[in-house]
């Protein structure tokens, strides 16, 4: 078994993964480097949580090795519908679960541990919800809850699972921000993503998932591929690229551009609203321009 | 009204349906909280058996009731842990043959009828001084074990999913908080019976979630109500001439229906709040107009 090296916090190496017997995923390579930011793409159900929680230790490894770098610090913030958000619980209690290793025997928690979660919760801009119970909060504030519960432990590796999902096209700018912050910081982000355009395209590495294996690995011009969308989805898909940005938009069997073209910008493009100098079209929550 | 403190056999149930009272509710918190209500019910009929073989034995009560219990909780786990059963087959098939062994025993050995009537429906005024203090103690078991676990207890009862990726292992104090919920029915048998302990698990707590909506309150709330309701219902009891164990169940039903009631009254009146402000608010709109 090869170990790992001093510039990898992850490694899988033919890989197959999956719960009570079921292989979910198969034939996974994975290198992660420190300081990476990388979004796992697919359709509902092709192992994009499975091969997160992988990097976790939890599904069943059925072949191959996984190894994560000793001494790594890993956060994890869960798909918010899995919560009960009737649960009695205030934003600040939620953080501090994920210190509860700090005087793990005893039930109430320090002063020192209280202050570290309202300097996290005051990071995420929510320190004034510190009192709110969880079910008062909106998408938003409930995605930065569990990301400060990841937060408070300091991550070396932080992994979401969805963390824009349910959100307004505000926040999940916010969202993609905060995350670009974190990890010009140093700490290596993973997520998983539903949204393409919104999320994916602006991500420095993307692994696309499909047929229980990785279909693509890479920078999002090499991956956002037709042929390669069309092997995840099941279905034809028209792929534009303008500049830096990429756009996937499914489409009919019979549309123009079904046959796996990349096809140039149109030639007309309305934009309504645009802020004169504002010519680029990037915005500031971009991850892939804070790396630039 | 203090002609109760007057008898020790009282003073003793007292001292008992307190202790009892807080304990369940404590461990109740969790059980509410992770919708496990029909585990406690089904423990207790459970442990029944245990207590029944236990005496036809002659093997020690809170021993043998307890070891049963334990085995019902590994037996749950285990078949729970199969797809094809899942947890609430798995709870009523393990508790009710478990409880059915209590009562074929019982058929066999006809003598013993009243005893098992005791660990039916409870019977606080027999509890001795040696029962108070082995009660006690196990309560005190139960209260450091729910102390030293009380935070990964926490994350599991509430993101159960992710408490693995914590850290946490779940397996471990999931079968440590089921020993010790085995235990406060155990503790729980002589003073309310197996028929009642279910209610005294859920009420408490569930009062206490009506009322609060942070986590540490409603354990506290819950803690104080399920003792205080204990130590009532005992006192009451003497005055109504009623079964102890019915009668702290009765204050308990008490106090939830007083608390849903006001529950709503409350919201009827920020309900005619919120209108009256609505009413005024387009008043003062069509004056403006």
């Amino acid at each position: 078994m090869a170990t790992i090296g001093v510039d990898e916090l992850v490694r899988l190496e033919g890989v197959a993964l999956g719960y009570e017997g079921v292989v979910a995923l198969r034939d996974v390579d994975l290198h992660i480097a420190p300081g990476e930011l990388i979004g796992i793409v697919g359709p509902s159900g092709c192992g994009k949580t499975t091969l997160l929680r992988s990097l976790l230790g939890e599904p069943q490894l059925y072949a191959g090795t996984a190894q994560v770098a000793d001494n790594t610090r890993v956060g994890y913030v869960p798909q918010v519908e899995t919560v009960d958000w009737n649960f009695p619980i205030t934003v600040e209690q939620v953080a501090m679960l994920g210190s509860w290793r700090t005087r793990r025997w005893l039930p109430w928690t320090s002063r020192a541990e209280r202050s570290r979660a309202r300097v996290v919760l005051s990071q995420l801009g929510i320190a004034d919800l510190a009192d709110r119970p969880i079910r008062a909060l909106s998408g938003g504030q409930q995605q930065r809850t569990f990301l400060a519960r990841a937060l408070i432990r300091s991550p070396d590796l932080l992994l979401l699972d969805e963390p824009t999902s349910g959100v307004d096209i505000k926040t999940r700018h916010e969202i993609l921000h905060q995350l670009a912050g974190l990890n010009t910081a140093g700490v290596t982000v993973v997520l998983t993503t539903h949204d393409l355009n919104g999320v994916a395209s602006h991500l420095p590495r993307l692994i696309a998932l499909g047929e229980q294996t990785v279909l693509a690995d890479g920078p999002p011009s090499e991956v956002l591929q037709p042929d390669i969308l069309e092997r995840a989805y099941g279905q034809p898909m028209l792929v534009v690229q303008s500049g830096h940005e990429t756009y996937v938009l499914p489409i009919p069997e019979e549309a123009p551009g079904a046959h796996g073209d990349v096809l140039p910008p149109p030639e007309v493009v309305s934009v309504i609203g645009r802020p004169e100098g504002d010519e680029a079209g990037g915005t500031d929550a971009d991850p892939q321009s804070d790396h630039a | 009204m203090l002609e109760p403190f007057e008898f020790g056999f009282m003073q003793r149930a007292m001292i008992a349906a307190t202790l009892v009272g807080g304990v369940t509710a404590a461990v109740g918190v969790f059980v509410i909280l992770r919708r496990l209500a029909y585990i406690g019910h089904g423990l207790a009929h459970s442990i029944f058996g245990g207590a029944v073989v236990s005496f036809t034995i002659g093997f020690n009560f809170f021993l043998g009731a307890s070891l049963w219990g334990a085995f019902s909780v590994f037996l749950i786990n285990q078949a729970a842990r199969r797809r094809q059963i899942g947890g609430d087959a798995a709870i009523g098939i393990v508790t009710t043959a478990a409880f059915a062994i209590g009562i074929a025993v019982i058929s066999r050995a006809r003598s013993f009828t009243r005893d098992f009537e005791a660990a039916l429906f409870g019977e606080i005024l027999g509890i001795t001084n040696q029962d108070l203090y082995v009660t006690a103690g196990m309560i005190l078991l139960i209260a450091v074990v729910m102390f030293l676990l009380w935070k990964p207890l926490v994350f599991i009862t509430f993101d159960h999913d992710v408490a693995t990726s914590y850290g946490i292992s779940v397996r471990w104090v999931e079968t440590i908080f089921s020993l010790a919920l085995a235990a406060t029915v155990v503790a729980a048998l002589q003073v309310l019976g197996v028929t009642l302990i279910a209610a005294a698990l859920v009420i408490p707590p569930v009062v206490a979630r009506m009322l609060t909506d942070s986590f540490p309150r409603l354990f506290l709330i819950a803690v104080v109500l399920g003792a205080a309701t204990g130590f009532l219902g005992v006192y009451v009891s003497w005055f109504v001439d009623v079964s102890s164990g019915a009668t702290v169940v009765l204050v308990q039903a008490a106090v939830f229906a007083l608390t849903l009631g006001w529950g709503v009254i409350e919201s009827r009146r920020g309900l005619s709040a919120a209108r009256r402000a609505e009413r005024l608010a387009g008043l003062e709109r069509a004056l403006n107009d």
